[in-house]
């Protein structure tokens, strides 16, 4: 099924996070981008963590695999904190050489390192529940309205399809290529890296002409198709936003509210 | 019986009017009736992938002409309508699967041509019935085996309501379970649903199944008739390096050391008929 679709970080199932319209997921994804760099208190930090940590704890991805997503930019987050902490002039709590640490700079540490953590999950929570197909689907449906400045929202689309449709054949194909040069005494493993690079020229070889190939014939079995182009052409699964997108829709409007009101009378 | 393809004088040339030019069929003459099972036998470069790609318009003929329900393949504004009746499945299984999920691969050919949702579905769902592939209906291509993929591919071109199939070798990369898979579903669609069957191949087992067989020899015809007629000119087969069904072979070999039997032997069983039947001994 979909899941053995290895590219992405797709992980199936079937919360509300799952079964939402891409295109309402993405919209409201693009919100809460905004909402995040609106936060400036605690408490507008404190209501985005809560409803962050609601989404993600909803949409049933293991706790450990979205963590995960924050690993690589865990030095850019710690990088981030350090520069705040020591830059904002104010009441000192302590010294450190050179370095004043003071209380706002602590609290704008803290504050800009979870807007991070904020964006990472929120937006690694889209790719999450949302298949890559599925993102390819309501990217062209968001971009098709560029169709008319002469963005190809529809070739692009189509482009990802196969992408995602070849990526299995091509690992396979490659594997076997490899299997087949190893026979042949080629080495990929040993020498340093300019070496091993060296080792894989037998390998992409045959792999792009093959591939090349490929495109010719699929380019052929497309036209007996009947394919030409975007143009009158219909989909089975079209998207179609249901109750629960508005749903969605209405408790992000409640969210935004909330927020706005924190952020600009509690001031 | 009605006519559905015709194929008048058809010459086709690669690289027409350069240096490196290549005839590869010459004036070739051939109707095809509704509802037939026609097979298309050749060697190596005798031209009958070329003859293929010439039945829904993936070639236009450089010389002659090639008529699908009345329609002449040069007309490219009727070019959709000749493609969504004559469907075709190709060699490769991988290299004809455009989606990354089966029923989305075979909802492709009806999305192109515009056919609203609903009728979609329930097409892309009968289809994938008549070829016995329901049951995959959410997996990914490259979890198929290759006569599943082909199977698919036959549904593909189901689902666009297609009169006719055209298959280039489709077995040729298949091992012999996906042939036994691929041909029963052919000999199926084409007794219940009387689909016409334009079958290319080099396997004579398989053109045996036919109604009617043509040979193609260096881009012309040079046999036709019922597999008996065809399979028993057995010189003639050699002579073009095609392998020659078993027992036509037997009944050939044994004739030239004087035995005495009938000349249209075609399978093992006649062969052993007609073998007691002779009363030779050794």
């Amino acid at each position: 099924m979909l899941q053995d679709i290895t590219l992405g970080q797709f992980f199936p199932g079937t919360s509300f996070l799952h079964r939402m319209d891409p295109r309402v997921k993405i919209g409201l994804l693009f919100l809460l981008i905004v909402l995040v760099f609106l936060c400036n208190t605690a408490p507008t930090y404190g209501l985005l963590g809560a409803f962050t940590l609601f989404l993600m704890l909803r949409s049933h991805v293991p706790m450990r695999m979205m963590l995960k997503s924050l690993r690589p930019l865990v030095w850019i987050i710690l990088f981030t904190f350090l520069i705040h902490l020591c830059s904002h002039p104010g009441e000192l709590i302590a010294q450190l050489g050179p370095f004043e640490i003071t209380k706002e700079g602590l609290q704008q540490g803290i504050f800009i390192s979870l807007r991070l953590v904020f964006l990472i999950l929120l937006s690694s929570l889209l790719t999450f529940t949302t298949s890559p197909l599925k993102l390819t689907d309501a990217m062209e449906r968001i971009l098709s309205p560029g169709k008319k400045i002469g963005l190809p929202a529809h070739e692009l689309a189509m482009m990802m399809t196969i992408a995602l449709r070849f990526v299995p054949t091509l690992i396979e194909e490659t594997d076997k290529i490899m299997k087949a040069q190893a026979a042949r005494g080629s080495d990929f493993a040993s020498g340093n890296i300019l070496q091993r690079l060296k080792g894989f020229v037998p390998v992409l070889v045959p792999l792009f002409l093959s591939a090349f190939r490929r495109a010719d014939e699929l380019a052929m079995a497309m036209e007996a198709r009947c394919y030409h182009g975007g143009e009158g052409r219909t989909q089975m699964k079209s998207l179609k936003a249901g109750r629960l997108d508005y749903m969605a829709c209405s408790s992000m409007a409640v969210l935004t509210g909330l927020l706005l009101y924190l952020r600009f009378s509690m001031q | 019986m009605e006519e559905l393809i015709r194929l008048e004088d058809l010459s086709y040339t690669y690289h027409a009017g350069q240096e490196n030019e290549r005839p590869v069929l010459k004036h070739v003459d051939l109707s095809i009736r509704r509802g037939e099972f026609l097979a298309v036998l050749g060697a190596n470069g005798s031209g009958k992938s070329t003859l293929a790609k010439h039945l829904n318009a993936i070639l236009i003929p450089t010389g002659g002409r090639c008529i699908v329900h009345g329609i002449d393949t040069r007309a490219t504004e009727e070019l959709w309508r000749i493609r969504q009746q004559v469907g075709m499945v190709f060699q490769n299984p991988d290299n004809q699967m455009v989606a990354a999920v089966v029923e989305d691969d075979v909802a492709f050919g009806p999305e192109n041509l515009g056919i609203p949702p609903d009728e979609i579905r329930s097409r892309v769902d009968a289809a994938l019935r008549a070829v016995g592939m329901e049951d995959y209906r959410d997996f990914a291509p490259h979890r198929l085996s290759g006569g599943q993929k082909q199977r698919v591919a036959i549904a593909g071109a189901l689902a666009m309501e297609t009169d006719c199939i055209v298959f280039d070798e489709p077995t040729a990369m298949l091992d012999p379970r996906g042939h036994e898979e691929v041909m029963a579903t052919v000999k199926q669609l084409h007794r219940e649903r009387g689909i016409t069957v334009v079958y290319i191949t080099h396997f004579m087992e398989e053109a045996a199944e036919a109604e009617r067989v043509i040979v193609l020899e260096k881009g012309s015809i040079a046999l036709q008739g019922t597999p008996r007629e065809v399979f028993t000119q057995v010189e003639q087969l050699k002579r073009m390096k095609l392998d020659v069904p078993m027992a036509a072979e037997m009944v050939y070999r044994l004739r030239q050391k004087g035995v005495k039997l009938p000349k249209d032997v075609l399978t093992e069983e006649e062969l052993a008929e007609a073998l007691c039947q002779s009363g030779w001994k050794m």
